[in-house]
């Protein structure tokens, strides 16, 4: 097993071409020129296409037939029939998912557009605090999010049980337990997906098309009605499909409140009870929805958006001038500011709690440095820390090498099947990481040829591979972006100069693409240590990462080890969002990227 | 058809109100009139017509429709129709609902607004057009689906933001010449905001000359071209040669000045020029109306050609008359006039006029 795709084989990049061929015997220089200066001709694209194409057949495309191949694969549709017919499991838990979803986005929405319209029109005390700490909750990692809302808001919860305390009453008060805490997750951590796309949306606005309306005579409630609003409508239906794909691949959460009938909990519960068949008819089950869902939203967003690019005036801010109204806007961005700090606090606070100390009091009751000692000195406890940075790098590098091609590919090159291939990326991106495990499950355990024949599962490099798929689309989406605004004609201008192709690519374009590409790597490589969902199905006790260790812990209730796992991957991330700030041209392609984190 | 009128409006920005836009301004709109508030980017044009609109309030001074005080009236109660500078047209809606989007609000019955719409879009020779998405439109067409939005409701002013600024040379001057006729036909009272002083000369029955958010000059297009009030506004409108020379005696619509051969030539002014004898008086002249000889005579100063450009309708010169650049505009030039050649400019009495700094 020495090559492995993540890190692109030399073999897989066509041969760098030299400047073309002195003149001489003319027939040979024709030949030659069909090789070296071959860069302009009309097969190029598809010498540097040609290995994309087969990387991602081979680890996104042909891991789903397996999974397909494997659920079919004992007696047929069975598995199908009765996920369909039979009114037990299969039914409810695909009937639950859905209701989760839509609920979740109907949360969301209330939430996203309202702290998009609060921020983008009103000016008021504490706005700029909230702006800065919004997409706090959002930023953190999927498993260690769900941790802090349980030990916030479940029924052992430091807010039901501070509530209890001070009312005096029984039982804690307001307990989320059930698809309700789910929910109460889902909308902490999914209303940046409206709050982005209802911002951007004010933000790109052209406010004298609000005044048009009010200059013919509409009012305010007239102008939301025909105009803001059905403005809106195009980043409200994209948000919806983001936020109900979001939920349906949710796992850590359904996992965390116990609602064992979701789609991903069966794929998980199927998979550990080793009924693989089982667990890949809920995999593509699932997979084909969101790969329907993947559809609908690039169907959708081919459709018009109604930015228009205007000069004029700035979209005014209203001041609130009203004492009351800023006394209480002052109270409430106080109160949104603990809510949203609120995670990321319980995590720093429990990653001091001595093991074992926290039973039934409202805050843990004794501190310690051991936690934090213990995960760094004993080799053991290091272990998965070790595990998760060198797996993530291996996969960061793979992301970067093949998504900037990818990229170059889809934004700049004329072939035929280009739409084929951008759809072939964003699949590995809408497929929900507990699929992306069963499929690479049912494809690598028997070896095939995009594993040179050998069985990965079990091995090392799975773990890897299954990173580099679930985040291969963060370093193509954010090169995308910052490629999509480097003006062709430099690179043009740098051929006009003289330079080759790789040439004008390696010293123009890729140049002027880095700090979109860091900034990709980077995300690419915070998801990587924070992986939870994938890695739980596919890891072995010496692959264990971070998230697996910090869920291990929790079982055995060692919450303040988790937490000190945690925080290791909090810090990384907040140093990770630094850093890409500082990325200028980065920042938008980043936050582009970040849109779509699932 | 209504007259409109600011008196002493002013708006001022910043925290402390210390930044003023548009400083005490005062302008009579008569009902009908298509008047141009004239001046380069920054002079406070837009923000006046937006207090017109009703987008912004003054900070000072009274805004009147008729004899109603407008002042601190919402946009959406003013009844005035606008034409934004990128159109601002409802990307969601067709041509004939952009169109119809204030009928409705006026509560104009189906049938008759369905007619209105389509007199409106007729109008702007874009019958036809009604089902279009606004995207499948030329930047020239959208243009006038925005001026067809705006009349349709029979506004008491229209109000036009440098409508044109969007479109190339050429649509522009057709554009103008449609603007003016519709508006002609429709009798509108127009507040039209513009940078270009030849659409401002070509379109407008007045001008109001706009510069650091106060009004330079109220005049017809000929009056300020050929009486411009400031120095200011001798350069903005057209090109003008100011000359600074020393005054010899004042009379109350004249000013004696000296030319620099020596000669003494007598110049009118306006009558509150305040100038007296040994002081120096700003004396505007137009590069065209300067003649060129080879004569020596009273009102003959002689110079050097540092700069010569052929235009096809003209040839002009810049000529350095005692260390000042004078320009000139010849439209018959001597042949084979070139860059050192000395030159005598005439510079008519009756053409130049007294300015203020």
């Amino acid at each position: 097993m020495s090559t492995i795709p993540a890190t692109p084989s030399p073999a897989t990049i066509p041969p760098v071409t030299g400047s073309p061929a002195p003149a001489g015997d003319g027939r040979r220089r024709r030949f030659t020129d069909r090789f070296t200066g071959g860069t302009n001709s009309r097969w190029f694209p598809y010498l540097l296409v040609l290995p994309l194409a087969l990387i991602l057949f081979g680890y996104v495309v042909q891991p789903m037939f397996a999974t397909f191949a494997e659920s079919v694969g004992v007696d047929a549709v069975a598995n199908y029939t009765s996920f369909f017919t039979n009114s037990g499991v299969a039914r409810s838990s695909l009937v639950t998912s859905l209701i989760i979803s839509a609920a979740s986005v109907l949360l969301c929405g209330i939430v996203g557009v309202a702290m998009a319209f609060l921020l983008k029109r009103f000016s008021f005390p504490g706005r700029r605090l909230i702006e800065a700490i919004i997409l706090v909750p959002a930023a953190l990692p999927p498993l260690i999010g769900a941790i802090s809302f349980q030990l916030l808001y479940s029924e052992t919860g430091i807010l039901p049980r501070g509530l209890q305390q001070i009312f005096g009453t029984a039982e804690p008060v307001l307990p989320f337990s059930g698809i309700a805490g789910v929910l109460v997750v889902h909308t902490f951590t999914m209303y940046p997906f409206f709050y982005l796309s209802a911002a951007a949306a004010l933000a790109g606005m052209d406010p004298s098309v609000e005044e048009a309306a009010y200059n013919l005579g509409a009012g305010r409630v007239r102008v939301w009605r025909t105009v803001l609003l059905p403005m809106l409508t195009p980043a409200l239906v994209s948000a919806s499909l983001l936020v109900f794909m979001t939920s349906l691949a949710s796992y850590t959460a359904p996992l965390l409140f116990g609602v064992d009938q979701t789609m991903t909990m069966q794929i998980y519960i199927n998979r550990t009870n080793g009924d693989l068949p089982m667990a890949s008819t809920y995999a593509s089950v699932l997979g084909v929805v969101s790969v329907l869902f993947l559809l609908g939203m690039r169907w959708y967003e081919g459709r018009r958006s109604y930015r228009s690019q205007s000069k004029g005036v700035a979209a005014h801010r209203r001041e609130i001038t009203n004492p009351l109204g800023r006394w209480l806007a002052l109270g409430a961005s106080l109160l949104a500011t603990v809510v949203l700090l609120a995670p990321v606090a319980t995590i720093a606070l429990v990653a001091f709690s001595a093991d074992g100390s926290w039973t039934t009091e409202v805050v843990p009751a004794a501190y310690t440095m051991q936690n934090f000692v213990t995960i760094f000195s004993d080799p053991n406890a290091f272990q998965p820390i070790l595990n998760s940075l060198q797996m993530s790098l291996l996969a960061t590098i793979g992301c970067i090498v093949i998504g900037v091609l990818i990229a170059y590919a889809v934004r700049r090159l004329d072939f035929r099947g280009r739409g084929v291939l951008d759809v072939a990326v964003m699949l590995a991106w809408a497929l929900p990481g507990t699929v992306v495990a069963i499929n690479l499950i049912s494809a690598f355990s028997t070896g095939n040829a995009f594993s040179f024949g050998q069985v990965l599962i079990g091995t090392f490099w799975i773990m890897p591979l299954a990173y580099f798929v679930r985040f291969l689309p963060l370093v193509f989406r954010s090169s995308a972006a910052t490629l999509a605004q480097i003006d062709p004609a430099l690179e043009e201008a740098a051929r006009n100069l003289g330079a080759s192709w790789w040439r004008a690519f390696g010293s123009v374009t890729l140049r002027l693409m880095l700090p979109g590409v860091i900034a990709g790597g980077l995300l690419a490589f915070v998801h990587g240590v924070g992986e939870f969902v994938a890695s739980v199905l596919i890891y072995t006790s010496q692959t264990a990462p971070i998230s697996v260790e910090i869920n291990n812990r929790m079982y055995s209730f060692e919450v303040g080890t988790a937490a000190a796992y945690g925080m290791l991957q909090v810090v990384l991330i907040f140093v990770v969002m630094v850093v890409s700030g500082r990325l200028e041209t980065g920042r938008r392609a980043s936050r582009e990227a970040a849109q779509w984190t699932a | 058809m209504i007259d409109v009128t600011l008196e002493s409006v002013s708006k001022r920005f910043g925290r402390a109100g210390d930044t003023a836009a548009v400083d005490d301004v005062d302008i009579t709109i008569a009902a009908g009139e298509f008047f141009t508030l004239l001046g380069p980017s920054g002079c406070g044009k837009t923000t006046t017509l937006r207090m017109v609109a009703g987008f912004y309030f003054p900070s000072s001074g009274r805004i009147r429709f008729g004899d109603q005080d407008v002042t601190r009236r919402p946009p959406n109660k003013r009844d005035t129709g606008m034409v934004f500078q990128n159109y601002a047209l409802f990307p969601h809606m067709s041509v004939a609902q952009n169109v119809a989007y204030g009928l409705k609000i006026r509560k104009v019955g189906r049938a008759e607004s369905k007619r209105r719409v389509e007199e409106a879009l007729a109008q702007v020779h874009l019958a036809g057009y009604g089902e279009r998405r606004i995207d499948q439109l030329s930047g020239g067409q959208q243009q006038r689906v925005a001026l067809a939005r705006a009349l349709v409701i029979r506004p008491r002013t229209l109000l036009l933001d440098e409508p044109l600024s969007n479109l190339d040379a050429k649509l522009r001057e057709e554009t103008r010449v449609e603007i003016r006729r519709i508006q002609r036909e429709a009798g509108t009272t127009s507040l039209y905001v513009t940078h270009d002083q030849a659409e401002a000369m070509a379109m407008s029955d007045r001008i109001a000359v706009m510069e650091s958010g106060r009004v330079r000059q109220i005049g017809a297009p000929q009056e300020i071209y050929h009486r411009p009030a400031t120095s200011f506004v001798a350069r903005f409108i057209g090109r003008s040669n100011v000359l600074s020379l020393p005054v010899l005696g004042a009379g109350p619509e004249t000013v004696t000045v000296r030319l620099p051969d020596d000669s003494q030539v007598s110049v009118a002014a306006p009558t509150d020029h305040g100038l007296g004898t040994g002081a120096t008086a700003l004396v505007s002249i137009r590069p065209e109306h300067i003649g060129l000889t080879s004569a020596t005579e009273p009102g003959v100063v002689t110079g050097r050609v540092t700069e010569l450009e052929f235009t096809g309708m003209s040839t002009n010169l810049l000529v350095d008359v005692a260390g000042e650049a004078v320009q000139v505009a010849a439209v018959d030039p001597p042949a084979g006039l070139s860059v050192g050649d000395q030159l005598g400019l005439r510079l008519p009495r009756e053409r130049m006029w007294v300015v203020r700094p």
